[in-house]
């Protein structure tokens, strides 16, 4: 792989070479930077007078600068991350967010040094308008909603609790801080200073999720950290606003408790009011797709209109529109899927992934931006400690809410798990965010709070970021079970199912009940009105859809192997034992038609979606097999995918029938298959 | 919530076998007049009723286990035609949590119950072997939500398990000697490095958390 690393740094170099030339002749040509977007021939008129000759060849950077600039910038991200992944060792050293910061560091040098204006990318309509939605929406859209709801309990109180104790925590003691005079920072009054704590205490765990991903941990801490991550962001954004409300309202003497009271009630009003926007508008996108039938091309777009529309209409009542866009993707997720095509599906997934990518690639690459250049104020006390600060009280919170929500938790989190949950409160694009767009009017040290910002994001990012991963091998946190034979497989269905059963036989559990009563709502109104075509679908019959297409391909493949291996029977010797990929290919055939009882928490990675290998594998067989196909069959042969769609008959290779040993024989069968399936198959004999 | 003194001795000798506390004891014997239409004894068709169980493809295995009299510790083999209240808690009791502060002595007993249990769901002829066919209906059960699977897949996995099963155990049989199926002792092998006790149990509504107010 060493060549294609070169040919990365190779493109890397080209593409700063684009960026530095024409800065640097637009530098040159002219005087006026960054500001002119006129277009160029009236530009040319005015300078005219000395050319009157008509011009072959000319440069005008400044008509394009803009886009120019923030397309360079997230080519340059991602061409960093292919090279981020190419390297294997390097996702196991550090999470891509370091690389990310890295180049836009990077950036920002390159910038600095050709002393070149960079373009406009952050400001507060941007950021709240343009950027923050897609990585909110993206997040919301693929939580696993059983775990979630399962752990809620425990995931509310430590977000919410996490976060109002770390805010008020870090703002106070830094306050205490500032009241020394040595220091001199005594014209940070106590708003501000909680103001900053609330901002820094916004976690960005992506980077630990993906180490837990790759050291896969068990899913309790998993889902912990990733339930935190979700309600953090909204809990912060709306804990500043209120902060700033408060700064700008008053000076801090002249407030009273019911001004107090009227925050704790407005936290409440925004975050409640925010779900409730969110899934009111979850539900009329859902039914809107019941109806896009016959135009399924738009059926993305529906989405994500929605989506931001209830993100936007939430901002108008200054509610909270993070929380209203979660609502609305979880409530609109599941009727969605159902009425969506398997295309507009696809496309809804990846161009969530993408959006949300580019928005998270374009805050760290301004970061890194603002890193290099003249924004800064250094105080050594405020910024130490900040980041002592930051530490301490992101362990006690830990600790402290951990140690109450136990005593509720049949299975209570250990001391190791807790101490992973503290070490991994690494700070990441919405605290810079935050600081950065602080009103300079009301903070005038607003360049202390950014550079203070920094320190803790590149501390938390690459320091803890990179250790993180040896910490958790070394602590040997108690990992998920690898199921490593055919055997194991089994059993596990055999307890998942038998645990269902029981707990439906206990029916106990308030909650659980809750989620009955909720189905059977949701089976008897709900369904009916959101979904199209509705027939009482048990959950059988819809995973056996969803199995269909991928059963024909694997049945097919499998044919194969399973003959292979299965000609031993047990009236011979003990000693065949089955080779690896043979148990491979049977866990496979197990693992993907064993009916799935309530769905594990897929995998979360928010750079990459849930891989779908098998998914892959089959189509790419069909693909090959179809081009077999065609060369082999003659005129007049039936071939179905000329057929419309609800072609019922197929013809498959049958698995073998004997054990004995004899040359497998294969012959044509017919199956009937009922799909809607956008995959037609035709293996001919 | 009651205070210690009006638990009725009945209860607390139950309490004592079951190893449940009297809350929850409480708690499933509401479930269980729910189930029996406040009877005394429950029918295999009294678990009809539960909407959810009929989602569930081992179902009949389930409730089978439920009448199965090894689990209920009266007789090594054989069919209850009807449980009461103690054999529903005895049954419930497989599922209990493992509690922080038992010694290893009772983890480890506990441990081999809640596998016999799950042995003797498969089991099904009370002959303390699972042999090839036990196991093929097994995986057809498993497999029911897919009627397109063939049924020889289905046997070849079933003898793929068994062999893998019989080679963890190759020092036991001879070279020349038939396997007979899985066993007790081979079961627990399989399910060595599987921590049972986290996978296997159920969540009763714990009331100590909330503490009374004695």
């Amino acid at each position: 792989h060493l060549p294609s690393m070169q040919l990365a740094m190779l493109s890397y170099l080209l593409s700063l070479l684009t960026l530095a030339c024409p800065s640097a002749a637009a530098y040159l040509d002219e005087p006026s930077l960054g500001s002119s977007l006129l277009p160029h021939y009236e530009h040319d008129a005015v300078g005219s007078s000395q050319n009157k000759r008509l011009q072959v060849f000319t440069v005008d950077y400044n008509n394009v600068q803009i886009p120019y600039e923030v397309t360079l910038w997230i080519l340059l991200a991602s061409l960093a991350k292919i090279g981020f992944h190419l390297y294997h060792r390097l996702p196991r050293l550090m999470p891509e967010s370091c690389i990310l910061i890295a180049i836009g560091a990077l950036v920002g040098a390159i910038i600095f040094g050709t002393d070149h204006k960079s373009p406009p990318v952050m400001n507060t309509s941007i950021y709240f308008l343009y950027l923050l939605p897609p990585i909110v929406l993206e997040e919301g859209y693929f939580m696993p909603t059983r775990p979630f709801f399962e752990n809620l309990g425990s995931i509310l109180w430590w977000s919410v609790l996490g976060s109002l104790l770390n805010s008020f925590g870090i703002g106070l003691s830094l306050y205490g801080i500032c009241q020394i005079e040595v220091f001199g920072l005594t014209d940070l009054n106590l708003l501000q200073n909680l103001l900053f704590g609330s901002m820094i205490s916004a976690v960005d765990p992506v980077a630990a999720l993906a180490v837990f991903e790759e050291a896969s941990v068990n899913e309790q801490l998993h889902m912990m950290i990733f339930g935190e991550s979700l309600l953090n962001d909204g809990i912060t954004v709306v804990l500043y606003n209120i902060f700033i409300a408060f700064t700008q309202m008053h000076k801090y003497e002249e407030i009273e408790s019911i001004d107090i009271l009227a925050g704790f009630a407005r936290f409440f009003v925004v975050g409640l009011g925010g779900m409730l926007f969110g899934i009111v508008f979850g539900f009329v996108s859902a039914l809107m797709t019941r109806f896009t039938h016959n135009v399924s091309a738009i059926e993305p777009l529906l989405v994500f209109m929605f989506s931001y529309l209830s993100y936007l209409c939430a901002e108008i009542l200054y509610i909270s529109g993070i929380l209203a866009m979660t609502a609305c993707a979880v409530t609109m997720k599941k009727y969605v899927e159902e009425n969506v095509s398997q295309n507009s599906y696809t496309t809804i997934k990846y161009f969530m992934k993408m959006l949300s990518s580019v928005s998270e690639t374009l805050i760290f690459v301004f970061m890194g931006v603002s890193t290099v250049g003249k924004n800064h104020e250094w105080n050594w006390a405020f910024i130490c400690f900040t980041l002592l600060f930051c530490l301490i009280w992101r362990t006690l919170s830990v600790f402290a809410l951990f140690y109450i929500s136990n005593k509720f938790r049949t299975y209570p989190f250990t001391f190791k798990d807790q101490l992973i949950i503290s070490y991994s409160g690494l700070r990441g694009a919405s605290s810079f965010s935050l600081a950065f767009l602080l009103p300079v009017k009301l903070f005038p040290r607003k360049k202390l709070f950014i550079t203070a910002t920094l320190v803790v994001i590149y501390f938390t990012v690459f320091i803890q970021g990179i250790t993180i991963g040896p910490l958790v091998r070394y602590l040997d946190v108690k990992k998920t079970n690898k199921k490593e034979s055919i055997n194991e497989e089994i059993h596990m269905r055999l307890m998942d199912h038998l645990k269902a059963g029981i707990e439906d036989i206990c029916g106990h559990w308030s909650h659980y009940q809750l989620r009955d009563k909720f189905k059977k709502f949701d089976n008897k109104y709900l369904k009916k009105i959101l979904i199209r075509e509705h027939q009482p679908k048990s959950s059988i019959v819809s995973l056996y859809k969803k199995m269909e297409i991928k059963l024909a391909i694997e049945m097919a493949e499998n044919a194969m192997k399973i003959s292979e291996s299965s000609t031993a029977s047990l009236q011979n010797r003990c000693d065949n034992k089955l080779s690896p990929a043979e148990v491979e290919s049977m866990r496979d055939v197990l693992a993907h038609n064993l009916y799935q009882v309530r769905q594990r928490a897929p995998s979360y990675n928010r750079h990459n979606l849930p891989s779908n290998t098998s998914e892959k594998q089959a189509q790419e067989i069909l693909i090959r097999r179809q081009h077999s196909l065609r060369q082999s069959c003659r005129k007049g042969n039936s071939l179905p995918w000329g057929r419309p769609v609800n072609a019922t008959s197929m013809r498959y290779l049958s698995l073998p029938q004997g054990h004995s040993g004899q040359p497998t024989r294969r012959k044509a069968r017919h199956v009937t298959f009922t799909g809607n399936g956008n995959i037609l198959c035709c293996i001919l004999p | 919530m009651g205070s210690a003194q009006s638990v009725p001795p009945e209860m607390r000798a139950l309490a004592e076998r079951t190893g449940f506390t009297s809350e929850q004891i409480e708690q499933l014997h509401r479930r269980f007049k729910q189930l029996s239409h406040n009877r005394k004894t429950i029918r295999k068709e009294d678990f009809d009723t539960i909407p959810d169980l009929e989602f569930n493809p081992i179902r009949a295995r389930i409730v089978h286990a439920f009448f199965d009299k090894r689990n209920l510790r009266k007789a090594p083999a054989g069919l209850a035609e009807e449980i009461n209240f103690e054999d529903f808690l005895t049954i419930m009791s497989y599922f209990r949590p493992i509690e922080m502060d038992m010694d290893e002595e009772r983890l480890e007993s506990f441990r081999k119950e809640k596998l016999k249990f799950l042995f003797h769901m498969y089991d099904a002829d009370y002959d303390g072997i699972i042999t090839l066919q036990e196991y093929k209906n097994v995986l057809d059960e498993l497999m029911s939500g897919n009627p397109h699977l063939e049924k020889e897949s289905l046997r070849a996995i079933a003898e793929g398990a068994m062999l893998e099963a019989a080679s963890a155990c190759m020092a036991r049989t001879g070279p020349d000697e038939v396997y007979e199926g899985i066993t007790f002792e081979d079961f627990l092998k399989v399910w060595k490095g599987i921590d049972i006790e986290t996978k296997m149990h159920v969540r009763f509504l714990t009331m100590e958390a909330i503490a009374h107010c004695y």
